[in-house]
């Protein structure tokens, strides 16, 4: 059993390709390392064992009959539980949907089924996606599997946490500011957030409209490349969803490689606030990256140092407006009804019995940052920035092909250690914000381990909008590199739970 | 940049329909003065003349046929209403007995 929970997504659905493993062993070998094991990570707000056991069933028939299965057949997948899932509970990790059965399944989570990938259940994360350490679920906190004591990045830290303990082969998470590749990056593990519209937002819950996007989570880039083909793709339901091919990511990640490339270092990306660790590791993955044949260049990127202001303007403004929709009266929590309230004065309860601190502190901070008088300083500001920066890579991207980050300013920090203090919580999204501002692609995947710590440090690699798959190009050459250097892969080395 | 009172929270509470508790009032007061202070650099720029980049797509206006395509079912569409009667939502009163 141990062994099948350490195979890739790829090793795997070859395994059952052939016959050499069914879905139904695969998949009860998840569900038995979750019961081991998730009561100390809890990286899973729902297991759906009756589903995941059916779709594994369903995968092993189909083999049977001889029938046409998809690349991922019988590999289990952790789902955030942002996306709705028909029949199962989608809490977004609030009490406001506490007990919310959605009546249909989200774009994603229809194409994880058409393409007979087994969904084990739905993985913890901060309230409404709004968070950098999974601290925020109103369901208690994920344990980092590198040390429980740690945070495991956020928001999807649910799903990183799956894959660092060996519960899912592959998971799926958001990011809306860094919520997929800030989590891969303190759990040693990979996570992609493709270019804006590239996976459609039907059936994600919307935190902040013209950011949030869907992207896979994975402990290979191989095995992120191929979830990312099976998610990706046009949408009719999603007016913000791409019309263009998925660029090849699958054939990208079979063929790393980095020779001729120019490769991005921007300025801004290290300084103050930055751990020595990762600082010293990044360098490293730059050394590297010039031994497999790239040419480095030192970009200026001034706009960036404004990144992070822009982004806590414009994610809580758009919050304050998308979050108006849990009102008490159609779906979801209630409270104060008792024949003593007005609607309006049940909306107000309900939401403060069902939102969070960080909820509210988002709700308010939009809707001050909207309100008339405040509006051209604030929100009109902010938008301002997000053109500059917009203007900064496309600036940077005549120069180089890719630019290369570190994914976050630290290693994993303690559970609670930021909590009452929101700033330097949302310091852990410095280097992957840009990115969303702009809405082109990134990826995040381990560069070792930080020297003072011993915590995963994250590389992050940028590309230009739709050219996702230089992402896995170079991403797979660096991850080649690594593994030969330290000869296994990262993950060998987390800790046993 | 002014501060923020905890009367301005109380208001801002009172906008975006959350019934704080008082000593929520305090807190946050302290929180959102730090934050907004934190981020008001972004005025810097306000004065350049730099257009205002809402989202990274250019967005257009989705229309689609008007034909008859299957949908949820009124109990489906229900399923999650805290409170339901004769197949509608049942929200509690807009209008005082007055």
């Amino acid at each position: 059993m141990t062994d099948i929970i350490k195979l890739t997504a790829a090793e795997t659905a070859e395994k059952i390709a052939s016959g050499e493993l069914t879905a139904v062993e695969v998949t009860e070998a998840h569900l038995a390392r979750i019961e081991a094991v998730d009561e100390k990570v809890h990286a899973f707000l729902h297991v759906d064992r009756e589903g995941a056991l059916a779709q594994a069933r369903a995968v092993d028939e189909k083999r049977a009959r001889g029938e046409k299965l998809g690349p991922l057949a019988g590999v289990p997948l952790a789902l955030k539980d942002i996306f709705t899932t028909e029949g199962v509970p989608t809490t977004v990790g609030s009490k406001i949907l506490e007990g919310w059965i959605p009546p249909y399944d989200a774009t994603l989570t229809k194409r994880l089924k058409a393409a007979d990938v087994v969904i084990l259940g739905k993985t913890n994360m901060d309230e409404f996606a709004m968070g950098s350490s999974t601290e925020n679920s109103a369901y208690g906190p994920t344990g980092n599997p590198w040390d429980l004591t740690k945070i495991p990045g956020g928001s999807g830290g649910g799903s990183s946490a799956a894959l660092a303990s060996f519960q899912a082969p592959l998971a799926i998470g958001t990011d809306t500011g860094g919520s997929i590749r800030q989590p891969a990056a303190v759990t040693g593990t990979v996570g992609v957030k493709p270019t804006y519209g590239a996976v459609s937002r039907f059936g994600m819950v919307a935190f902040s409209s013209s950011l949030d996007q869907g992207g896979p989570c994975a402990r290979t880039v191989l095995d992120a490349a191929l979830l990312h083909e099976v998610i990706a793709g046009h949408d009719p339901l999603d007016s913000t969803s791409i019309d263009a091919p998925v660029p090849p990511v699958v054939e990208a990640a079979r063929n790393g490689s980095v020779e001729g490339m120019r490769v991005g270092v921007v300025k801004q990306f290290r300084g103050e606030g930055y751990q020595a660790g990762v600082i010293q590791r990044f360098d490293e993955s730059v050394e590297l990256l010039k031994e497999l044949g790239a040419e480095i260049v030192e970009l200026d990127c001034p706009s960036f140092d404004l990144a992070l202001s822009a982004y806590y303007l414009i994610a809580p403004s758009e919050c304050s407006s998308n979050l108006a929709r849990f009102d008490g009266l159609r779906y979801g929590l209630r409270t104060g009804d008792d024949g003593g309230h007005s609607a309006e004065e049940v909306t107000s309860l309900t939401r403060e019995a069902g939102f969070g601190p960080e909820v509210k502190r988002r709700i308010m901070l939009g809707t001050y940052a909207l309100s008339s008088g405040y509006y051209d300083a604030y929100y009109g500001s902010a938008q301002k920035v997000r053109t500059l920066i917009t203007r900064d890579f496309e600036k940077a991207f005549e120069q180089v092909d890719v630019i290369v980050s570190p994914t976050t300013p630290t290693t994993a920090f303690a559970i609670g250690e930021r909590a009452d203090d929101p700033m330097a919580m949302y310091l852990a999204d410095l280097c992957t914000i840009p990115t969303n501002l702009a809405g082109n692609a990134a990826m995040s995947l381990p560069c070792g381990l930080a020297p003072e710590d011993n915590l995963p440090v994250g590389l992050q690699i940028i590309a230009p909008a739709l050219k996702d798959d230089r992402l896995y190009k170079v991403g797979a050459a660096v991850e080649a590199a690594f593994v030969e250097k330290w000869g296994h892969p990262l993950l060998e080395e987390v800790p046993s739970l | 940049m002014p501060g923020i009172t905890r009367e301005e929270v109380a208001h801002l509470a009172r906008l975006a329909r959350l019934e704080l508790k008082p000593e929520e009032l305090d807190h946050f007061a302290g929180q959102l003065d730090d934050i907004i202070g934190a981020v008001a650099r972004v005025s810097e720029v306000a004065d350049q003349d730099v257009p205002p980049t809402s989202h990274p797509l250019p967005l257009t206006n989705v229309m689609r046929t008007d034909e008859v395509r299957p949908s949820l079912t009124p109990e489906q569409a229900l399923s999650g209403a805290p409170a339901q009667e004769q197949q509608r939502f049942k929200v509690p009163q807009i209008l005082g007995e007055d």
